[in-house]
Parts: C-alpha cells; structure tokens; sequence
C-alpha cells in the first residue's frame, strides 16, 4: 500500500548517504586544493611540493644476469628529506624495480604491480616474467597519461633469460643491454657508454655499475649518499643494502645534548593512567 | 585548476639572474670575527666548481662573504675593491668595517630597482678592536649583529646560532661569552650539519679568522655528494 512504500523511501534514503568508497584514485579533494592554492598564493606562500628522489637509477645486463644500482637520496625540493632510502623495490622474488621521479608514485605502483604479479603467477602457476611486469607498469602509467611520475629501471632473470628494460611515465618502455634513469642520469650513462661491453663477469658489472651511480652521487645535486646494489641471476638475488658508503655522516666535534631543566616548565599536571601493560615492544629511532 | 592543455609555442622570458648556491656564516667575538662559507658553486643540478669560495679580503680588518648570483658577487666585490682604493687616496687612511659596511649599504640601494642579487655578510674589528658582524638584504638594509647566517642553507643555521651563541630558548645555562676556539668548532659543525640536508652546500668549507695580527684561513673539506 502507499503508507508502505513511503516506509521503504524514507530507508532508501538513509543508505545512499554512506557512499561505499571503491578503489583507485578519489579525486575529491581537488577542488578544495586549488581554492587552497589560490588563496595560499595570494598570501605569497607557495603550496608544498610532492617529494621526488631527485635520482641516479641504472642497470645492466652480464653474462649470468642482471645488476640494477641506486643512490639513497630523497629530496623535497632543495632540501634532503631522507639520506637513507630505498630505491630498487621488490616486485617478485625473481624481478626487481628501480624507481625515479615521485617517491609515492614508484613505491605504489610498484607495490600494485608485484601484488598483481603474485596472484598472475599463482594463477599460471610458473614464476613470473620480466616482460609481464613490463607490460603491466606500462599499461598502468599510460593509463594515467603521465600524471603518475614514475621512471622505472626493471631487471630480473626469467626462463627465458636476463631482462632489462626502461619505464617512462607516460607509458613508453625501452628493452637495451644498459639503462640509466633520474636526474643523474647523464653523469652515470656517460660511466656507462665508456666501459660497457657484453657478456660481463659479475665483478666487473658490479663495479660499473657503482661507478656509474657514484658519477650521479658527486656530479649531481639531486642525488646522493650511499650505492645500493641489486644482483639478479637465475635462482639466486643479491639485494646489497648498501653496497658503498660512499658519503658517511660528517663527524662533529662538539657535544650539543643538553642539561635537564635546560627547557623551561611552566606548569605540570599529572594524571594517572590505569593501565595493564599487556605487550611492550621496542622500535629504535633512525637518528643517522 | 591549472590547466594543462597544449597552447602552441610559448614565449620564454630571459632572466637576467640565476641561483649560484652556497652558504656564508659570521660570527664576532670579543676581540676577534669570523667568517665562513663554503666553496661549491652550482646552477640547477649540476656543480661548476667545488673550489669557488665565497669569502673575499677587503683590508686587514674586514672580510665580506657574498652568495646568490655568482655573477653579481664578482662584480660587487670588484665596485667595493675599487671604492675602497678610492677612499684610501683620497683620505690615506682604510676604510673601518663600519664605513664598508655603510658604504655597500649605498652601493645597493643605488640599484633599488634592478638589485644585485647577493646576500652579503661583513665580518670584521671595529675601531676599539672587538668583533662586528653586518648583515645585508639584497637592497642594502643592514644591521649590526653578532652573528648571522646567509645564503641557501641560512634558514637551517640560524636557528642553531641562536641557540649556541645567543642562548636563546635555554634557562638555567652559563652565559659565558664565546671563545675563538669553541666558535671555530661551532662553525665547522654547523657546516657540517648543513652539508647533510641542503644540496648547494658542500664541498669544503673556508673560515677566515679576523684577528688583530690580521686574517688567518683555515679549510676543511665537507660532503661532497
């Protein structure tokens, strides 16, 4: 009847309200952000700035495999924001990425891309392979026309043999024997046309490969402090973390800590918290 | 929203400036001043010369440190050189920190409208022997200090010397005033630390000791990443 119906309108309405929210990128939030920007731009401020690695990345193609190379610098602007990080990410026990551009860009999508990979290769059931990682980062970053800013140097060993290629964000990939991405991509290619020749000894690529990311760790700005290595042959990865300190921390010789009561207290209140301390774990701050 | 369509070829306008990098750091004490600043000159990413030091010898009691466009540094130093033979003539006399430090003030502002894109430091004696620190802006205001950091990595150093040198946001601390030694380690640890976050700054780093036997260097090398 009427009186019923009008029952079920009035419960329609509550339910739509609580939007269940899908994945993939939400874009609600872009129309408070330009508002935001313009009135921040009239103050005469300027909006912060997505962290990029500002980076030197490379790889290379031995005779037994492949060895993919990194810096650790991360930079937000001019200023560094991790002398520490982690550039070649894991996306299957036989394939590793290298990743310039924006730092959150290349950490999700090559998190997404391995994830997708497992349960690709679960479903095949063999292990993965280079050329599928390729196809499903370069199908993802030219869906996004560009906007995801990833640069990408892939390598992994494969039944089929050592890969290597490189990722542009905007989609396009490039299959070659040696491959350098990111800021200091010049410095480390030009360490890279010098002395690459096929068919290497493992040494021999290791340190060309550390040469070359040292000629972007001193000539570039962008990039900086230590040379991680990643060694990929078949059945075995070396992940070398760091391969060469090759900037340790300036020693300073006077002590800084300070004195208790050194900050001043104005007021104190204590307040007891009842509390059963069922589990204590310890995680120590990274104070490099 | 930005747009980011295609608009066809679009006019690039010349900049008559560019960004040079480095870092410059004074100190004065009570019967010395220090001047610091390190040596590596960049543009963009890339890094023209690691031996480019930013600190320049005007007289036996003055040294002025300049960063920001490396070509205005060159021909500012070379217009205060020339003005301070000028006055030397026509006075027989050096001209004092503080008379330098009027003058580039003048010397800047004559260019209010086309700055010389340089932030200047003066470190030096004054006329009864104690340590003086000017600081400029880029159209010459300028105050007298007792320390001062300039250039890219300023916004990280400053905070710092105002901690160590002028005890601020301290209590309960010995505000015992500052011996050449200890400003000397200062100054290379705080280098140091800037070394870390800032990528213009680095290479080495050249502290000029203004004393009354005169200017002493003293150069210790920095990251170099």
């Amino acid at each position: 009847s009427r009186a019923s119906r009008k029952r079920e309108c009035r419960i329609m309405a509550t339910v739509s309200v609580c939007q269940y929210h899908r994945g993939g990128f939400s874009f609600e939030n872009c129309k408070r952000n330009a508002l935001l920007e313009a009135d921040i731009n009239k103050l005469g401020f300027s909006s912060p700035a997505a962290r990029k690695t500002g980076t030197t990345i490379c790889g290379v193609v031995y005779k037994d495999g492949v060895v993919l190379g990194a810096d650790t610098r991360a930079t937000e602007g001019m200023v560094v924001a991790d002398k520490n990080c982690s550039k070649i990410h894991y996306i299957s026990p036989n394939v590793y990425c290298c990743g310039a551009g924006t730092a959150a860009d290349t950490e999700m999508t090559t998190q997404i891309i391995s994830s997708n990979l497992e349960l690709h290769s679960l479903s095949t059931g063999r292990l993965p392979r280079v050329a599928t990682a390729n196809r499903m980062l370069k199908q993802m970053l030219f869906r996004y026309q560009g906007y995801i800013g990833a640069a990408l140097v892939l390598g992994g060993v494969d039944c089929t043999g050592p890969h290597l290629y490189s990722i542009y964000p905007h989609g396009s990939t490039d299959k070659l024997p040696y491959v350098t991405m990111g800021s200091g991509s010049l410095a480390a290619m030009a360490v890279f046309e010098d002395r690459y020749r096929p068919n290497m000894e493992e040494e021999e690529a290791k340190r060309l490969v550390r040469d070359a990311i040292a000629a972007g760790i001193f000539n570039d700005l962008g990039s900086g402090s230590n040379i991680d290595l990643c060694v990929i042959t078949k059945g075995k990865v070396d992940y070398l973390r760091p391969h060469d300190v090759a900037n340790k921390k300036g020693v300073r010789t006077g002590n800084y800590r300070y004195k208790h009561g050194t900050t001043g207290v104005l007021a104190k209140t204590v307040t007891p918290l009842n509390l059963e301390v069922v589990e204590e774990n310890v995680q120590t701050m990274d104070t490099s | 929203m930005k747009e980011y369509h295609y608009t066809g070829p679009v006019e690039h306008k010349f900049s008559p400036y560019a960004f040079n990098g480095g870092t410059v750091l004074a100190v004065a004490g009570e019967d010395f001043a220090l001047v610091a600043s390190d040596t590596r000159l960049s543009e963009g990413y890339s890094i023209h010369s690691r031996d480019s030091p930013k600190c320049y010898k005007l007289t036996d009691t003055t040294v002025i440190g300049c960063s920001g466009f490396h070509g205005d540094c060159l021909t500012l130093t070379k217009i205060i050189e020339a003005r301070l033979k000028m006055y030397k003539h026509s006075n027989n006399k050096n001209m004092t920190s503080g008379a330098i430090a009027a003058m580039l003030s003048t010397i800047l502002y004559g260019r209010r409208f086309f700055p010389y894109y340089v932030y200047n430091i003066i470190g030096g004696l004054d006329e009864e022997g104690r340590g003086a620190v000017y600081s400029f802006d880029p159209v010459g205001s300028y105050q007298r200090d007792t320390y001062k950091a300039g250039g890219s990595a300023s916004a990280m150093l400053q905070p710092l010397l105002d901690n160590q040198i002028g005890f601020k946001n301290m209590e309960n601390v010995e505000q015992v005033p500052l011996s050449l030694e200890k400003a000397v380690q200062l100054v290379k640890d705080v280098f140091i630390s800037a070394a870390e976050r800032d990528v213009y700054t680095g290479d080495a780093l050249k502290i000029c000791i203004i004393t009354k036997e005169g200017v002493r260097e003293e150069i210790v090398p920095l990251r170099k990443d």
